[in-house]
């Protein structure tokens, strides 16, 4: 079948374990994480966490069924509208020649997040997909290393 | 009022009307153990391994209703509690498992009989805690009651640090909770009863496939009164027997592996399935493909994620089943007409009298099958049984009268040889007027025997009936039907002198090969008062039949084996 790459906003209380509770059901159940971000949610006991997954419908349908039997689970966000949004760090030598950079920055919402003697660190915050292809176009200024954050978002 | 923990752990149970705890001591939990030596609100079994300790307090569960609890210590204490705990964890078993842990100070140093035991019971339980403040302990334990016994029910742990044990600090126990996070719905959704009812009044053969769910609901009565108006034949999960009562004519009997010829049959012909509270076994539905093909299914279940997660579901109602059930009986009088299924019925019974459940009796050799009927003749309603894992089990739901639930005790989803000693002396605590019966095999009795200690001590006269073949019977089973025969590590001719054995601990044995020796062991046991094991030599080579190989087809069983 089918497999379907879904986004999942889960509120659960902020406690202890209650992250390995979630990674834990999804490592014993065969489930897939492609990326998962936590952070608590400001003035609450809870924590949202955005978890990247991917399956065919029955099982995507089992993974919010099961996230929802979790105790601490407050709520499992999976339909709707979602912005979506990632972040990549990427060190580049400062040996290499950067022209065009700072146009390709523009282009994903870029920036230089930090510089010194010997290298530059670039930050671009973007839809998952664009950064894939900035990860793909940076290649040709030899990055020595690359970080993504895993997807955040919000449901509108 | 100001408690340290092990008195508020006390407390708590008194809370809760506990009547019984089973359990084993140790470093970690020896402040609360101290608390159990003053107290006197409940009875305190020690047992001789901590898995018994879980397997006891889970047979109390399943024979009681009410939430079984057990003490164990850290480290070690801990995890020989796992597999009781994934046991109850299968079965949907209500229960509260103290455990100790090493002072908050020196967890995570590798500390003596140090072990993560939240981590590790994680996947075995409803739900646990590591208490890591005194003051959240009343809240823990109140919630652990309440999980353990509400909605889907399961084990819950609670890990307490030694220090937290120690510590005092104010105990208000609510007389209510209600959870931000956890609330089971129990009530049908009554649109979708409606369409349910609607659905079985068009059906032309309908089948009540029953599971579970329906004894942890307590919906045996519902069940029946909903069967009897529709007139709708019904069939149980291993898990359910004793819903219908096996004198009910509605009922064809166990269904799946070693399920009968009739109720198999009732699901492949079946148009619509009425599903109350199974969970869709690979045991019970063999091949997934050819499993209920012609049937749109009805699937009544207070946990959602056990509907549709084996097989799609035309109707789904998320519900306590005696609640649903109960709804849907004032509709089914009105709308269903209990003649219009007639036809089918006299087809499956006709089935039931094609191919019956049935056994070769010889008077050569004891049949094993023989055993377990003769036990129901001379028992009957008066008895509770109990069983271990294996080929005895299998013939014990087979054969065994069941009349009422929670009549039958046994290790379902889980299959944990073991069980049945420790289970059944929990169901004898539990009801300790009725005749408990444990139907083990040679190969399971040996996995708890140090539990005729506990029995003999705390004067649970369980009666043990061993099948004994010596083989690992079940296996030894797939051996001469799949492996050619080749008996590789299942032959048990090497065994103690069960007799002996249960003699040394304080207990009664007797020694059985033919009918009459059966009749008078049995007697003496119900006379003797006392744990006792009857060895029953039976045929080595018989086979639980019929059955559905695994991957097979429910419709296509095998009948009879023929070499």
């Amino acid at each position: 079948m089918e497999q379907i790459r879904r986004v999942l906003s889960v509120i659960v209380l902020n406690e202890d374990g209650v992250l390995s509770r979630i990674s834990g059901l999804f490592a014993g159940r065969g489930y897939n994480i492609d990326s998962l971000t936590v952070a608590p949610i400001p003035k609450t006991n809870l924590s949202r966490l955005t978890i990247v997954t991917s399956g065919n419908t029955a099982v995507l349908e089992q993974i919010v069924k099961q996230l929802h039997k979790l105790i601490p689970t407050y709520k499992v966000i999976e339909s709707g509208t979602f912005v979506e949004k990632e972040l990549a760090l990427v060190k580049i030598p400062l040996n290499e020649d950067f022209n065009g950079l700072d146009a390709m920055l523009k282009a994903y919402n870029g920036t230089i997040a930090s510089s010194n003697e010997d290298f530059i660190v670039v930050m671009v915050a973007d839809d998952y997909e664009r950064i894939d292809n900035f990860l793909k176009a940076i290649k040709k200024y030899n990055p020595i290393d690359m970080v993504r954050s895993g997807s955040v978002a919000m449901d509108i | 009022m100001e408690l340290s923990g092990s008195q508020m752990v006390i407390e708590a149970l008194r809370k809760e009307n506990v009547s019984v705890v089973f359990g084993y001591p140790g470093g970690a939990i020896m402040n609360v153990y101290d608390e159990v030596y003053k107290q006197n609100y409940f009875r305190h079994i020690l047992t001789r391994h901590e898995q018994a300790a879980i397997h006891a307090a889970d047979g109390y569960a399943r024979a009681s209703g009410e939430v079984g609890v057990a003490f164990v210590t850290s480290g070690p204490g801990f995890t020989n509690a796992v597999t009781g705990l994934a046991t109850a964890y299968m079965d949907s078993i209500p229960m509260v498992v103290i455990s100790g842990q090493v002072p908050i100070s020196m967890i995570g140093t590798d500390a003596f009989q140090e072990i993560d035991a939240v981590g590790i019971s994680r996947p075995c339980v409803k739900h646990n805690y590591l208490v890591k403040d005194v003051k959240d302990l009343p809240r823990i334990l109140k919630e652990a009651f309440y999980i353990a016994r509400s909605g889907r029910p399961g084990p819950v742990h609670v890990d307490i640090p030694k220090d937290v044990s120690a510590h005092m600090g104010e105990f208000d126990y609510p007389d209510e909770i209600k959870m931000q996070t956890y609330r089971p719905t129990y009530k049908g959704n009554p649109r979708q009863i409606k369409k349910a009812i609607e659905a079985i009044a068009n059906a032309k053969r309908p089948v009540l496939y029953i599971g579970g769910g329906a004894i942890n609901s307590n919906a045996s009565a519902e069940v029946r009164e909903f069967a009897r108006i529709a007139g709708i034949p019904a069939v149980e999960t291993l898990m359910a027997r004793g819903i219908m009562g096996d004198e009910n004519p509605l009922l064809l009997g166990m269904l799946g592996m070693h399920g009968c010829y009739s109720a198999n049959m009732a699901m492949s012909e079946a148009d619509l399935m009425i599903a109350f509270g199974p969970r869709f076994d690979d045991r019970v539905t063999g091949k997934l493909s050819e499993f209920a093909k012609h049937a749109k299914i009805i699937h009544v279940d207070i946990d959602p994620s056990s509907i549709g997660k084996i097989v799609p579901i035309d109707y789904p109602i998320v519900g306590d089943l005696k609640n649903v059930v109960d709804a849907m009986i004032p509709l089914a009088k009105e709308h269903i007409d209990e003649n219009k299924y007639k036809p089918w019925r006299d087809l499956l019974n006709r089935y039931d009298e094609i191919h019956p459940l049935k056994y070769e009796d010889s008077n050569e050799i004891l049949k094993p099958q023989w055993a377990i009927e003769r036990v129901g003749q001379l028992l009957g309603d008066k008895a509770i049984i109990c069983t271990d894992v294996g080929q005895h089990q299998m013939w014990a739901a087979q054969f065994y009268p069941f009349s009422y639930p929670r009549q039958w005790v046994t290790s379902g989803g889980l299959g944990t040889m073991g069980f049945g000693l420790p289970a059944a002396m929990g169901a004898q605590v539990a009801m300790p007027s009725k005749t408990i019966i444990n139907f083990t095999g040679d190969g399971s009795i040996l996995m708890n025997i140090q539990e005729l200690m506990t029995a003999v001590e705390s004067k649970i006269p369980v009666i043990n009936i061993i099948l004994n073949n010596q083989f690992l019977g079940m296996v030894r089973q797939w051996q001469t039907f799949f492996y050619d025969k080749r008996y590789s590590s299942t032959d048990l001719t090497v065994q103690p002198d069960f007799v002996k054995l249960v003699e040394s601990f304080g207990g009664r044995g007797f020694r059985v090969h033919t009918k009459e020796e059966f009749d008078i062991a049995l007697e003496e046991a119900l006379k003797s008062n006392t744990v006792c094991m009857i060895d029953v030599h039976v045929d080595r080579f018989e086979n639980v039949l019929p059955m559905v190989p695994s991957g097979g087809t429910l419709y296509n069983m095998m009948l009879e084996y023929k070499e």
